[in-house]
């Protein structure tokens, strides 16, 4: 997927004033933050779990070379093949070259984000190779020509009016005068047009919810099925998978699903968990008569070591940007790449370049509810700022934001100025608020006061008032 | 050097701080051990309420219940079921003994039985559970020629039967039965773990049934 993440600014702005979008979005806070507090509440252990599931993790990551190794000798022994790749373009090439020795047609896909990240759907039509996405959201932002808004609900900018209007313009072998009032009418004719493609597929492609180093398998976590029909019907299942999806053992796992549907859409378990290790056995009358997991790297092994390697741990459940006041107001499109919200903020960056996406990191309030409900605990506002001052070392930041910090930093480093100066601000900002206490606009402040009043200071500093011994709450 | 190589030497290079084999044997302990983590205590309760629990929760997430005194009497309950919910009277299910063995003629004149995995015409499948987990309301099944996974997906309604004293409190109870009849460090090719039938949230957050797996699971409890 190219990346548009430069563009973060004037993305953001047209989301903010495009208003299909914005009804659409009315939905992400009514729906998931509650669900997941309410299944949080009902399970007391779920804060220990979320300390023991970011050890299970620190622990995999620092012995993750090993675990690959051991993952990959038992996904070979249970006759799976491994594919390696460094790069998007490598993985494409091991997809591709498996979907044309099996002379392949046609494709089904479960969803899966690394399959965004390396641009498949693309590089098999190019090939004469008919990709059809099966998760709900995801067909219906493929008939839009569209990339996913949000890595678990990926058409939530999508409203029902507008599904319906590219149902009928698609679909049009149905009768032009059916009722499509009602989202179950929708939600079966999707099931009938798929059922038939799950069928004539020659390949089946599914993303990874985790790998697991005891066993040689893949999980994938789904609530409608289709991943299940995707990997169970064709000749070949293919699994895209990343680096970072290991852990250790089943119990491992356990524990880390008793997080993940209950941070994501605050299920106590998600509809179906299914685990595969390797092809279809001897006596076995379904099930793919081959198995390939292709593993991907793709810049992740360059973040161990270093002040992202926390970032790793992600289990990609989407609380943080369900959470997020940016990405409330903004969808996950303004991002410009495959993972919106403060967890694209942290690996954008560290993914594509700080260069590319430099504004991401930027787009925060740090208000910290993120890192606040991270079923990992991935400390996601530390790694922003981190990103931050790469950018700033680098010399990425804008000319007029380097001046700022550049007088403040001055000016910080003089106390007694500081003092005189932000006193004399507060006392002229109080002045010029009068009654009121607060500023219509104000010069240089205009991004603030376009929008709504700026608070005036109410007078002496805090430090003058500190100073004069009024220290207690009055 | 091949991607591989590359992939794991650069691993190495950043967290190996050298110790190798300090390393390689934390990491087969563990594997070996496979310790248990912290195990919620909610289905840590005695039989009897674990069943109740293991009910209530799949009740929630819209499966139903229904409970027999013994296998024999699974065909009955089968064909009330297909008869209350105006389905036709033909099931399919795998080789699993337990299946094999009711007593479908006499019990269920009416009801056409056939086995063998699911084909796309087939709207009613009867599968046998390794196990229930009372946590979560969360079936599991094991893939091979007693139950074919196209069983689980493939039909619009999918009736499970597991016995009573299946139900464990917990998943880590069902990976030590599973280790306990396919030996340590492997899995069957597929095992599924199912909680409720099909559902999605993809068109406006509201949940809809039936996406593209059953829109019906129906669990028939075996007492004896």
């Amino acid at each position: 997927m190219k990346p548009a993440s430069r563009e973060f600014k004037n993305n953001a702005s047209r989301a903010l004033n495009d208003a299909q979008l914005q009804r659409a979005l009315n939905t992400v806070q009514g729906g998931f933050i509650e669900k997941r507090r309410n299944a949080a509440d009902k399970l007391p252990e779920f804060e220990t779990l979320r300390d023991q599931a970011r050890d299970i993790k620190n622990h995999t990551l620092e012995h993750l070379d090993l675990y690959l190794a051991e993952w990959e000798s038992k996904a070979t022994a249970a006759g799976g093949h491994v594919h390696w790749c460094e790069t998007p373009a490598e993985a494409r090439e091991a997809i591709l070259s498996i979907c044309k020795r099996l002379n392949a047609k046609s494709v089904t896909k479960g969803k899966s984000m690394i399959t965004e990240e390396i641009a498949i759907n693309p590089a098999l039509a190019d090939a004469g190779i008919d990709p059809v996405e099966t998760d709900l959201g995801e067909y219906i932002i493929q008939l839009r020509g569209e990339t996913p808004s949000h890595i678990i609900a990926p058409a939530i900018h999508v409203t029902k009016d507008q599904i319906e209007a590219d149902f009928r313009k698609t679909h049009t072998h149905l009768p032009g005068d059916r009722n499509l009032d009602e989202s179950t009418a929708l939600v079966n004719e999707a099931r009938q047009i798929l059922r038939q493609k799950y069928i004539e597929a020659d390949v089946g492609i599914t993303g990874a919810n985790f790998l697991i180093a005891e066993t040689g398998s893949s999980v994938i976590v789904t609530n409608e099925g289709n991943g299940d029909l995707t990997q169970t019907l064709p000749k070949a299942h293919i699994v895209m998978a990343t680096i970072d999806k290991m852990v250790p053992t089943l119990e491992d796992v356990s524990t880390i699903l008793r997080l993940l549907a209950r941070s994501a859409t605050g299920q106590e378990f998600s509809a179906y968990t299914t685990w595969s290790t390797g092809p279809r056995r001897p006596g076995d009358l379904d099930g793919p008569e081959e198995y390939h997991v292709v593993v991907l790297d793709n810049g992740r092994s360059g973040m161990l070591g270093t002040e992202f390697q926390d970032v790793l741990r992600c289990i990609r459940c989407g609380a943080c940007m369900n959470h997020c006041p940016v990405y409330q107001s903004i969808g996950g499109h303004a991002y410009g790449w495959v993972y919106p919200g403060p967890i694209g903020s942290v690996l954008t960056p560290g993914l594509i370049g700080v260069d590319e996406a430099g504004q991401l990191p930027n787009a925060s309030t740090f208000c910290g509810r993120c890192e606040e409900v991270c079923p990992m605990r991935i400390p996601l506002p530390k790694m922003m700022r981190h990103w931050r001052e790469k950018e700033f070392e680098s010399k990425l930041t804008p000319h007029t934001v380097r001046t700022g910090l550049g007088l403040w930093s001055w000016l910080a480093r003089r106390p007694g100025l500081y003092h005189l100066a932000t006193g004399i601000a507060a006392r002229a900002l109080s002045a010029m608020a009068g009654r009121r206490g607060r500023l219509r606009s104000l010069p240089l402040a205009g991004g603030w006061t376009r929008h709504r009043d700026l608070p005036a200071p109410q007078g002496r500093s805090f430090q003058a008032r500190w100073k004069s011994g009024e220290r207690s709450m009055q | 050097m091949s991607a591989r190589d590359a992939i794991l030497s650069r691993i190495r290079r950043a967290t190996g701080r050298g110790d190798d084999a300090g390393r390689q044997a934390a990491v087969a302990e563990r594997l070996k051990s496979h310790r248990r983590n912290l195990i919620p205590e909610r289905g840590n309760i005695d039989a009897k309420a674990r069943i109740k629990l293991f009910e209530d929760m799949a009740i929630a997430v819209q499966a139903s219940v229904a409970h027999v005194a013994s296998s024999n009497d699974v065909p009955e309950a089968v064909a009330a079921y297909l008869r209350q919910h105006n389905l036709p009277q033909h099931i399919r299910h795998g080789a699993h003994e337990t299946a094999a063995n009711m007593p479908w003629a006499e019990k269920a004149p009416a009801l056409e039985v056939v086995t063998g995995p699911a084909e796309p015409a087939d709207e009613v499948s009867l599968s046998i559970a390794v196990g229930g987990v009372a946590e979560t309301g969360t079936l599991v099944l094991t893939s091979g020629p007693d139950n074919p996974t196209t069983l689980n997906f493939l039909p619009e309604n999918h009736i499970v039967a597991i016995r009573a004293s299946d139900v464990a409190g917990s998943y880590e109870d069902i990976w030590d039965r599973i280790r306990k009849a396919h030996g340590e460090g492997t899995l069957p090719r597929t095992v599924n773990m199912v909680t409720g039938p099909s559902r999605t949230g993809d068109i406006e957050q509201r949940i809809e049934l039936g996406a593209h797996g059953p829109r019906r699971l129906h669990i028939v409890i075996i007492d004896e």
